[in-house]
């Protein structure tokens, strides 16, 4: 479960200050597919990277699975990316020189988890994503855009994480494999109960979800639920 | 992260950038394989100038008329010239403890002329039968002087085999006739050859008993050497310290200003083997240098890669990898690169200076200790080098990495 109550974010640059975040609350529970939608520079990349601990909000807090995060320091956020966030990019961000598993045992590397283990983990997760077999010992050139970004979805699904964190994973895709890709989100939703938080500036991807969150100039605008249409 | 993950990952990283880990590695081996060559040369050179000294006899102390200042050149009249040494000198210096031998030597140079007319400049050297064992000579054929020719003052001469091939040529010289000075000597022995040493060609030398030397040849009785074999080389000091008191008493002189002058084997040899060791400190630093530079090329690639793979460091990040993991990853490619560099270099150098050898340039040897010293040093500038651009990988914020094209 996720909770932030009235999270800010300044940024400094020399004497010039610039609010990017100007006091956002939510909850998010448990199972919950939520799109948080926005035009760039409405600070939504901003709540993301907040979100996904890969940066400390300037005021606020936020409980992630209860335990508040706003202020730990740099390695601390890292064991809790490590075993409690699972991250997929809009540039994928693949190693172009490891082969499909290698890419997805790379997150089992830093949880020390054995090796016999690492393989299995990782072939049950892109099973889950729905890769071919043979796909497994390509390099990630040899693969199509929507097959690197499901490497890239197994990758965060890996370490086994309370919390998928998605921005623009379609934004380098074609509308037909980002419709793939966005399936695959969904399944993982359903079928596999896992918390999903989309990032995105199109309408369209955001439908995709059952809750968005519309963020604009640093405040949450609105926060619906819908039912889908697609 | 465990180990056996970080070598992995080197190895990956390392294997991939084929062409730019080996040229940075190639810097690493000219260092490390120029430090082991020179070190190793100059150590096998003065290993050679120590054994060519010992060859002349070893624990040997050298007593000679005039004055000798290690390092400073002779201030004397002349060692021929010179006339503090007689005879019975020797009789006090074998009273002292720890003298084993002692050679009384008289020393010029005359003609010397074959019965078939083929004639000579050489040293004539007057001694007696203790020379063989004090200046560490063999007869090759015959015999060497005895010490019935000392007393029945034989005409005698033994041959080094320079003299005995300028005037016999391939003719066997034993129990030939020479001429010295006018006055014939039958040959007895022929000496095995030795090799110049630089300031002295003992091949090139005739010995006639030393009371021959002094009666007939020369008709004087004083020495111009006194050679003395101590029993061994703790006893050097104490030997030389005992000759100066005994022979200035005996000479009426003040031990600290005496006529005559001692010098020992390993003063020669300390005073060459000091300015060896200065010369292959020299050449090692030098090459050193060359390390220095293959560290900061080390250092250069590390930088690039950093650069290069700034997006991997913060997908690295951002799927848990903390500041110690990516210090850790970056510092072992540095200090994996020097390593291997290390252990081509020691090879290579090892090589040249086999080689040296092998082709008789120069007598070398590989030490454990330049191997170690190699080792160390290459395994502290992968640290070194290594160092910073880890640092500054393990400090990239995961956003901006991420961010940046």
């Amino acid at each position: 479960m996720i909770e932030i109550k009235d999270v800010a974010k300044t940024y400094k640059t020399g004497d010039v200050e610039f609010q990017a975040l100007k006091g956002a609350s939510f909850k998010i529970e448990d199972g919950e597919f939520v799109a948080i939608m926005g035009p760039s520079g409405s600070g939504k990349s901003t709540l993301m990277h907040i979100l996904g601990c890969l940066d400390a909000p300037t005021s606020g807090i936020y409980l992630l699975d209860g335990k508040d995060v706003s202020t730990l320091n740099d390695d601390e956020l890292a064991d809790i990316r490590k075993d409690k966030i699972g991250f997929v990019f809009q540039a994928f961000n693949l190693l172009p020189r490891a082969t499909v598993i290698r890419n997805v045992m790379l997150p089992l590397i830093y949880s020390e988890v054995k090796k016999e283990e690492r393989l299995r983990r990782a072939e049950k997760v892109l099973e889950a994503v729905g890769l071919e077999e043979e796909h497994y010992h390509h390099l990630s050139n040899q693969l199509s855009g929507g097959q690197i970004q499901r490497v890239a979805i197994a990758r965060a699904l890996v370490n086994n994480p309370s919390l998928i964190l998605a921005d623009e994973p379609t934004g380098n895709l074609d509308s037909k494999t980002g419709d793939i890709v966005l399936n695959t989100f969904k399944k993982l939703n359903k079928e596999h109960n896992r918390t999903i938080i989309l990032i995105t500036h199109e309408q369209d991807i955001a439908n995709y979800a059952e809750r968005i969150i519309h963020i604009k100039d640093g405040n949450i605008v609105s926060d619906s639920k819908h039912h889908h249409k697609k | 992260m465990r180990t056996s993950d970080i070598f992995q990952e080197t190895y990956i990283v390392l294997s991939t950038n084929k062409a730019r880990s080996s040229l940075t590695v190639l810097g690493i081996v000219i260092g490390i394989s120029s430090v082991i060559a020179m070190i190793s040369i100059g150590q096998g050179a003065s290993g050679q100038i120590q054994s060519s000294i010992e060859g002349l006899g070893s624990n040997l102390l050298t007593i000679i008329p005039g004055v000798i200042q290690p390092g400073r050149g002779i201030v004397s009249s002349g060692r021929g010239s010179a006339q503090t040494l007689k005879n019975e000198d020797v009789e006090i210096l074998k009273q002292i403890e720890g003298v084993s031998f002692i050679s009384p030597e008289v020393q010029r140079r005359f003609q010397i002329v074959s019965s078939s007319g083929n004639n000579t400049n050489s040293l004539v050297i007057g001694a007696l039968p203790e020379y063989a064992m004090v200046r560490n000579v063999l007869p090759d054929q015959g015999i060497f002087i005895s010490d019935s020719n000392i007393r029945s003052l034989s005409r005698v001469a033994v041959l080094g085999p320079t003299v005995a091939q300028d005037i016999f040529g391939d003719e066997d010289p034993i129990g030939k006739t020479v001429r010295i000075n006018k006055i014939n000597f039958r040959v007895i022995g022929v000496l095995q050859a030795k090799g110049s040493t630089g300031f002295f060609n003992p091949d090139d030398t005739v010995f006639v008993p030393l009371s021959v030397m002094q009666k007939i040849l020369t008709g004087e009785d004083y020495l111009s050497t006194i050679a003395i074999n101590v029993e061994n080389k703790d006893l050097m000091t104490q030997v030389q310290e005992e000759a100066i008191f005994a022979l200035s008493q005996k000479h009426r002189v003040d031990p600290q200003n005496p006529d005559f002058s001692v010098v020992s084997q390993a003063e020669i040899s300390g005073a060459l083997t000091q300015v060896i060791d200065t010369f292959t400190i020299f050449l090692a630093s030098i090459a050193g240098i060359s390390l220095v530079v293959g560290g900061i090329g080390i250092m250069n690639m590390m930088l690039t890669t950093v650069t290069e793979r700034t997006k991997e460091i913060g997908l690295r990040k951002a799927i848990g990898a903390k500041r110690r993991d990516i210090n850790l990853q970056f510092l072992a490619e540095a200090i994996i690169l020097t390593f291997i560099g290390g252990f081509i270099g020691i090879l290579l150098g090892a090589l040249i200076a086999f080689i040296m050898s092998y082709f008789d340039i120069i007598q070398t040897s590989v030490s454990i200790f330049s191997v170690f010293l190699a080792f160390g040093v290459s395994a502290i500038i992968g640290i070194v080098f290594g160092y910073y651009p880890a640092r500054r990988a393990a400090k990239l914020n995961p956003i901006d990495a991420l961010r940046y094209e």
